[in-house]
């Protein structure tokens, strides 16, 4: 276990590990140790120890970290001048057995995963505008910048978000940050099916009623929930988010309500229940401490319903819709593949996941969704070009 | 002009005829084009002042054409240059003299609008507005607006990640684009992303996005669209310098508020425009702010207020709020005519792109005034001011001696001072020949290095669109080995392009 101090630490600890062959496991702050192919490597590089944050300007809209530093720390001092990540960073670590709020701001963007409001606010890749980091020869390198027009160059941000550690190791990120909006509203409405639930999302969607974020839970899941007016429904739940200053948000939940009237009987939530709501949502909370193997299927949100009904034929499954029904939660119950074939087999376009299983099963089938033979070839290309020798995070992404 | 491009090779050209030949087996009829004076139509792009004829253009009208024409030119190892309008500033499809010009004009098609999930599919050579156009009937549009929207293609948008005065608030292309078909220099088809969100491996969709032409060959484009805001408004603000004017655009973001679109000009661009259009500008003051709100009209009449209040607690001289849809337009037509109005008060013009920080604007003018006094040519300023996005027009004419290398050299000084101050060299022309010189005044060595090894994993012979981008030229199986020595690649004295 290597812990570097700073970047230039982690220039070396990887130029030697490439000069010796040993393959790395690169790691924030281990939350999400779990998410991907099970991995043989020859030592940890631990990027705690690059904390801080050496740029925020909010007039700017515009803060810098060191990669290692908490996400909780980013989110506090954004909240001290009222602003946040709009892409609302999803908390995976309890899923895998970590504390709470875990989380560093790198692995946020190594592993590009957004919460609800990726739907109208771009995933964490959109946010990303700048960084430096570490190939796979121990090269120091950067990319980007600190302003949100920038097409100088390739656009290695996008590259790296999402790439799990594979590609570099960054040690320090530049992203955009935007203001807390005055006020929330969540519109639920109750009792519908899957299939009544995404059209009632596709309505509010195509409303110019700017939602934000839209969901859908059955209502097994939907008795889980920690806010009162979701759990004790009984019934399904459909919740349809909308935000602004306070006369807007309070219009668009107005509106929405009279227009999605006729799929139901609907609610509102105000503040802190709406906020419980889709954290919950976004952090998949009705999956953790569940033993069960769990998927994340991203499919054209018209086609979520279809996919699942047709998943729901041949095996034990639970689930729930997020992004409109573009991002579906399932959870399946154990089996060798954990459901891959069937799964992946069921999709009519988008990608399926397993976000987390057994060591064993991770081993047996492929954790992300395998691509066809040219798009494989030229990834693995491109893994190359970063990582010539294989040493950062060899095969997880496999 | 002082630009070198990689030098023709003799070899290819002296198989003009045959490879003519090969692609008419691949497009046959009126899609190949040969004849010297056919050739002049794709010559230039939109920065004309360079020139080459392609050694021919071929445009196709299927992906499978497409392919074969790239698996011919890969296996015979000639260069191609893509191209969608030609509406480029920074020389992105400027021919090669031994090279293909690849046309994308005949995929003009939109191939499917899907409003349950609010996308449309269209090939890559349909133009950026017609895709609104195609859902307006709907209430739907394309959120990212370039001023050349009417002409530009949304394959020449995904080439230069190009973004327009509502990107500010919705995101340029890359914020929009959800899947792409793309065929790679070998003639292999490829499809990123789709109809759903997020890519299920590396993200090659964002790497495409703003990569020039590069890559690959886009054929197909699925984008967003989003219902149009129900209202919008804009306020007319004209202020006695451009600080004050700057100050406001921080107040305004720093109040927690992002408009529709946040646009500035200063003096000489507010005249040269009144002149034009007859917005009915204030011509008494130094810089013109527009600022648009739009969303539920409780929204807009709300955070109208709150502009116009910010406005005048920062010293604003004059202050109009749009009453009608017809006075919004007249409020935008001059700054989007911007353009063509200065080109009346000048023979020439260059468009620069730089971004800096917001708050770096004061500053960035000043200089910008040194400098014009320096390389003794007049320029005005247009500025995507939300985002810090600057386009100053430099004005010379090129008939004059030495007026255009003067300009040039007044660009040059410009993009080093957005690097200075913080900023980046292109915020969405992209880089093309114009500032591929410059690229190492943000990068050093090992950076670029890196992003040359990410071409060589598309395209190892380097047949497409070479030339541009990159200051250097080396072989892919060199930078496999390359050594990097305290950030200098070795053998620096190579020869460069
Ligand atoms: C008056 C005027 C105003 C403008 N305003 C704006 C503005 O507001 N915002 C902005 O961002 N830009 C603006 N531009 C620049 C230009 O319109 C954009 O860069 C536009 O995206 C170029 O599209 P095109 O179809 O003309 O591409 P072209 O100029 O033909 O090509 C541009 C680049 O894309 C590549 N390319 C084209 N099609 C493909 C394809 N299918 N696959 C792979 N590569 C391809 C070419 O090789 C080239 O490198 C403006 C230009 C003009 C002339």
């Amino acid at each position: 276990m290597t812990k570097p101090r700073d970047a230039d630490d982690v220039r070396q600890a990887v130029a030697d590990a490439a000069a010796a062959g040993t393959p790395l496991e690169v790691v924030g702050r281990g939350t999400k140790r779990g998410l991907g192919r099970p991995m043989q490597t020859g030592a940890s590089l631990d990027l705690s120890g690059l904390s801080g944050i050496p740029l925020y300007e909010p007039d700017e809209l515009v803060m810098t970290a060191l990669a290692g530093t908490p996400l909780a720390d980013v989110e506090a001092t954004l909240k001290a001048q009222n602003q946040r990540l709009a892409f609302e960073p999803a908390d995976l670590g309890p899923l895998y057995g970590a504390p709470e709020n875990a989380a560093s701001i790198g692995g946020v963007f190594a592993s590009n995963l957004s919460g609800p409001g990726r739907l109208r606010h771009g995933a964490a890749r959109d946010h990303l505008l700048g960084l430096k980091a570490v190939n796979g020869t121990g090269e120091f390198f950067k990319t980007g910048g600190r302003v949100v027009k920038n097409v100088t160059g390739y656009d290695l941000c996008k590259l790296l978000a999402g790439s799990h550690g594979t590609l570099a190791a960054m040690t320090e990120v530049t992203f955009k940050v935007l203001p807390i909006p005055e006020k929330t509203r969540t519109v639920l409405i109750f009792g519908l099916d899957d299939g009544r639930a995404r059209e009632a999302m596709s309505a509010a969607l195509g409303s110019p009623h700017e939602v934000i974020a839209a969901a859908h839970l059955p209502t097994s899941v939907a008795t889980r929930s920690s806010v009162a007016y979701v759990s004790g429904a009984g019934r399904g739940v459909t919740a349809i988010r909308v935000e602004g200053p306070a006369p807007s948000a309070e219009h668009r939940c107005k509106a929405l309500r009279e227009e999605l009237a006729p799929f139901g009987a609907t609610e509102e939530l105000h503040g802190m229940n709406s906020a419980t709501l889709w954290r919950e949502l976004g952090d998949a909370r009705p999956f953790v401490g569940d033993p069960r193997p769990l998927w994340r299927l991203s499919v054209p949100p018209t086609e979520g319903p279809q996919a699942i009904a047709r998943i729901a034929r041949t095996m034990q499954a639970e689930w729930f819709y997020d992004w409109g029904g573009g991002l579906v939660w399932l959870a399946v119950s154990p089996s060798a593949d954990a459901g891959a074939a069937a799964i992946r087999e069921a999709l009519g376009g988008g990608h399926a996941t397993l976000v987390r299983a057994d060591d064993a099963v991770r081993r047996a089938v492929p954790v992300f969704q395998p691509q066809a033979a040219p798009l494989a070839a030229l990834a693995k290309r491109v893994k190359e070009s970063m990582d010539p020798k294989g040493i950062l995070n060899p095969g997880r992404m496999d | 002009m002082a630009l070198r491009m990689p030098a023709p090779d003799q070899d290819v050209l002296a198989r003009r005829r045959e490879i003519v030949a090969a692609l008419r087996e691949i497009v046959p009829g009126e899609g190949v084009i040969d004849a010297e004076d056919e050739l002049r139509a794709y010559e230039c792009d939109a920065l004309s002042v360079y020139r080459q004829l392609p050694m021919v253009a071929v445009l196709p009208s299927t992906t499978d054409q497409v392919s074969r024409i790239l698996r011919y030119c890969h296996e015979n190892r000639v260069r191609v240059v893509p191209r969608g309008a030609g509406t480029s500033l920074s020389g992105g499809a400027l021919p090669l003299a031994d090279g293909v010009l690849l046309g994308l004009g005949k995929f003009n098609k939109i191939l499917d609008i899907d409003y349950a999930n609010r996308t449309v599919t269209a090939q890559p050579g349909v133009t950026n507005l017609g895709i609104s156009t195609a859902v307006a009937s709907s209430g739907f549009y394309y959120a990212p607006d370039p001023s050349s929207q009417i002409a530009c293609t949304i394959g020449g948008n995904i080439a230069e990640n190009s973004g327009g005065v509502h990107s500010l608030k919705y995101g340029l292309t890359t914020n929009n684009v959800l899947g792409i078909e793309m065929v790679l220099v070998t003639g292999e088809v490829i499809r990123l992303g789709g109809k759903h969100l997020d890519s299920e491996g590396y993200d090659l969709l964002g790497l495409v996005t703003g990569s020039e032409g590069l890559l690959g060959v886009v054929t197909e484009v699925t984008v967003r669209i989003l219902k149009k805001p129900s209202t919008a408004r804009a306020v007319l603000i004209g202020f006695p310098s451009n600080e004050d004017a700057g100050d406001c655009v921080a107040a305004i973001i720093a109040a927690g508020i992002i408009p529709g679109g946040m646009e500035m000009m200063d003096r000489p661009a507010i005249h040269a425009t009144e002149d034009f259009v007859h917005a009915g500008y204030p011509l008494d003051v130094e810089a013109l702010l527009i600022v648009e709100l739009d969303g539920p009209k409780v929204e807009v009449d709300h955070l109208i207020e709150q502009v116009a209040g910010i406005a005048r607690a920062r010293k604003s001289m004059t202050l109009r709020i749009s009453q009608t849809e017809e006075e919004r337009a007249l409020f935008w037509a001059g700054r989007k005519s911007a353009f063509p109005a200065v080109g009346r008060i000048t023979p020439d013009y260059m468009c620069m792109d730089g971004t800096i920080p917001r708050k770096k604007l004061p500053e960035v003018l000043a200089r910008m005034r040194e400098l014009s006094e320096k390389h003794r040519l007049r320029f005005c300023n247009v500025f995507h001011a939300g985002d810090g996005n600057l386009h100053p027009l430099i004005l010379f004419d090129a008939n004059k001696s030495d007026e255009l290398e003067r300009a040039e050299k007044f660009g040059a000084d410009i993009l080093r001072l957005c690097v200075e101050v913080g900023g980046v060299l292109t915020g969405e022309h992209g880089v093309g020949i114009e500032k591929r010189d410059l690229m190492d005044t943000m990068f050093d060595d090992v950076d670029l290095a890196q992003q040359l090894r990410i071409k060589c994993a598309f395209d190892p012979e380097s047949l497409l669109n070479p030339g541009k981008v990159f200051p250097v030229l080396h072989r892919c199986a060199e930078m496999g080995r390359m050594i990097v020595n305290k950030g200098h690649l070795p053998f620096p004295d190579l020869p460069r392009f």
